[in-house]
């Protein structure tokens, strides 16, 4: 294992080397994007939402019922948006991992260090969000904490099932019809604006199959300290496959794409 | 060059197929340490798929390959630590600085950071870039960037450096810089592979040449061995009104061991230019344009392939 994990920190260092002159940027935006986020949506229209009916949420204000979906919501999209343009870049238009594989480093090495890479910008960016939500006082628990373990394993699924996909892709035309039909749905109908409930019986089951579903279940339990312990283990282990499945993916996607 | 030294590369029977497309046809060769190894030859020739499998980029389909003794097949990250390669398009890190392209690059190969600063130093006088390290890499200009590749081609030390068409795309400046940069690292014993399309390149950079066409070698030898083999001593370039041109009827006949005709002018292959000139001449034959030289390994290739290396 260290065999590998060694030269995958060499990735990660190479991305912190470029991150590092555009760090303060990024966090700022990190903090702005929730803040905005819950004020809007959490503070502008859950005002109405909450007066119509008050058990709409299941007892939760709107803010609190949102805070965490979009905490996972965010997670998924910073991991996609990190594995669309920036790895195909690297693979065609820089050719970043064409010089990368003349050193004795191999396509393994380059998604673990990718992977490690974009888990520690969900990470940061998660850890904002957690604060943003603890000033906004819906924190109801310290095991608000394993959230960002969720949203990691969230964030490791999608960054890794998007490497897979990228490494299929000649040009950018198809990221757009993955957000398009793919993330932008999944952001709406998983349990993250509106109780799944709402939509009709197929719906609703076709939402409980998609991933972020069970990430933003799992997120919401522990951020305000109700979690389901019943479902919580079929939440996990779906989000563990879900990852593990990508992350086989991605490994056999960049090997077959590098080895022409 | 000592022929008894193990060689660096070893190729029997080297094949690269693409589905049914044959880029590489069984093609044998030896590199020899402290050579400067040529693959000369027009583009679509096979000379990067070669490349490109001594580099461990891409699998051999075929034959035997052993590269710094070792097997591409199952020793590719031993092989790579011991390389250095310049590709045809540059894939410099543009992200990070000048500097930081060279220590990155020394991280890959797990150099350790005083050692990579050290020779990153070094390096950059090497090439000419002590002024720009702390530069970002894309305002610099085509030349610039390609000695900035093969300092980062360098910083592992390697038994070999691989340059694919180090020089093409560049303003003739920019390549004189460069070949003299090249010059100096054969002088202090580097092992080269040099792929390119240019003669000029070849004869300024190489020791040992081979010329690939349609995916083989089609021939070996020193630069003047070549053209000692597939030429002759001196080429008269005659230029002819198009007139003249279409009704020579054979009026040249005799007057060169080999006529190759190019779209606008005729090559006389002969061991004396200026007596077939005069012959010429004496046969009332109108001329435009005249012109005598020593035969080069375009030459060569025109006479091994009908074909012009330049198109």
């Amino acid at each position: 294992m260290t065999v590998i994990a060694q030269p995958a920190t060499r990735v990660f260092t190479r991305n912190w080397l470029a991150y590092k002159r555009i760090w303060y940027r990024s966090l700022f935006f990190s903090f702005l994007q929730p803040f905005m986020f819950l004020t809007a949506m959490g503070l502008g229209i859950g005002a109405l939402v909450g007066s119509s009916n008050p058990n709409a949420f299941g007892g939760l204000s709107y803010l609190e019922f949102i805070g965490p979906g979009v905490m996972a919501a965010t997670a998924m999209q910073t991991a996609t948006f990190e594995s669309s343009y920036p790895i195909m870049n690297k693979i065609m238009w820089g050719r970043n991992y064409e010089a990368i594989l003349s050193t004795p480093l191999g396509t393994r090495s380059i998604v673990l260090g990718e992977l490690l890479w974009i888990s520690f910008r969900i990470v940061t960016v998660a850890t904002i969000f957690l604060v943003v939500l603890v000033v906004f006082g819906i924190v109801a628990s310290p095991l608000a904490v394993l959230a960002l373990g969720v949203v990691l394993l969230v964030g490791i699924g999608f960054s890794s099932m998007l490497i897979a996909f990228t490494t299929t892709q000649k040009n950018d035309v198809g990221f757009s019809a993955i957000f398009r039909f793919g993330i932008n749905p999944l952001f709406l109908f998983s349990g993250t604006f509106f109780p799944l409930t709402q939509l009709p019986e197929p719906v609703r089951a076709l939402a409980w199959a998609t991933p972020l579903f069970h990430g933003v279940e799992l997120v919401r339990g522990l951020v305000l300290d109700q979690l389901d312990l019943g479902a919580a283990p079929f939440h996990l282990a779906y989000l563990l496959a879900f990852a593990a499945i990508g992350v086989y993916l991605a490994d056999r996607g960049m090997a077959r794409r590098m080895a022409k | 060059m000592s022929t008894s030294s193990p060689s660096l590369v070893h190729a029997r029977g080297l094949t690269k197929r693409f589905g049914e497309f044959v880029a590489v046809d069984a093609i044998d060769f030896d590199v020899h340490p402290g050579a400067a190894f040529g693959f000369l030859g027009p583009n679509g020739a096979g000379k990067t798929s070669t490349m490109r499998m001594i580099a461990c980029a891409s699998p051999v389909t075929d034959g035997t390959l052993s590269v710094v003794g070792m097997d591409p097949r199952t020793q590719a990250r031993e092989i790579k630590a011991r390389l250095g390669v310049v590709p045809q398009t540059d894939n410099l890190d543009t992200e990070l600085t000048v500097r930081e392209n060279l220590e990155m690059y020394a991280r890959y190969f797990d150099i350790p950071g005083r050692v990579a600063r050290a020779r990153t130093d070094e390096l950059l006088e090497f090439v000419q870039l002590k002024e720009r390290a702390r530069d970002q890499v894309e305002p610099l200009s085509g030349g610039m960037k390609r000695r900035l590749t093969i300092a980062r081609a360098l910083i592992n030390e390697p038994d070999l450096v691989i340059l694919d068409e180090p020089t093409t795309g560049l303003d003739p400046q920019a390549r004189h810089l460069l070949w003299d940069r090249l010059y100096r690292l054969k002088q202090r014993g580097a092992t080269l592979i040099i792929t390119t399309h240019y003669m000029d390149e070849a004869e300024q950079l190489c020791d040992h040449l081979v010329v690939m066409d349609k995916a083989k070698i089609v021939a070996a030898g020193s630069p003047r061995e070549l053209i000692d083999r597939y030429s002759t001593r001196e080429v008269l370039e005659l230029r002819l009104g198009d007139e003249v041109r279409a009704n020579l009827n054979g009026a040249l006949d005799g007057l060169a061991d080999r006529i190759e005709e190019l779209p606008d002018r005729l090559l006389l292959y002969t061991n004396d230019g200026e007596r077939a000139l005069d012959q010429v001449h004496e046969r009332h034959i109108h001329v435009t344009g005249a012109l005598v030289r020593r035969s080069s390994l375009e030459d060569v290739f025109l006479s091994l392939t009908g074909r012009s290396l330049v198109e």
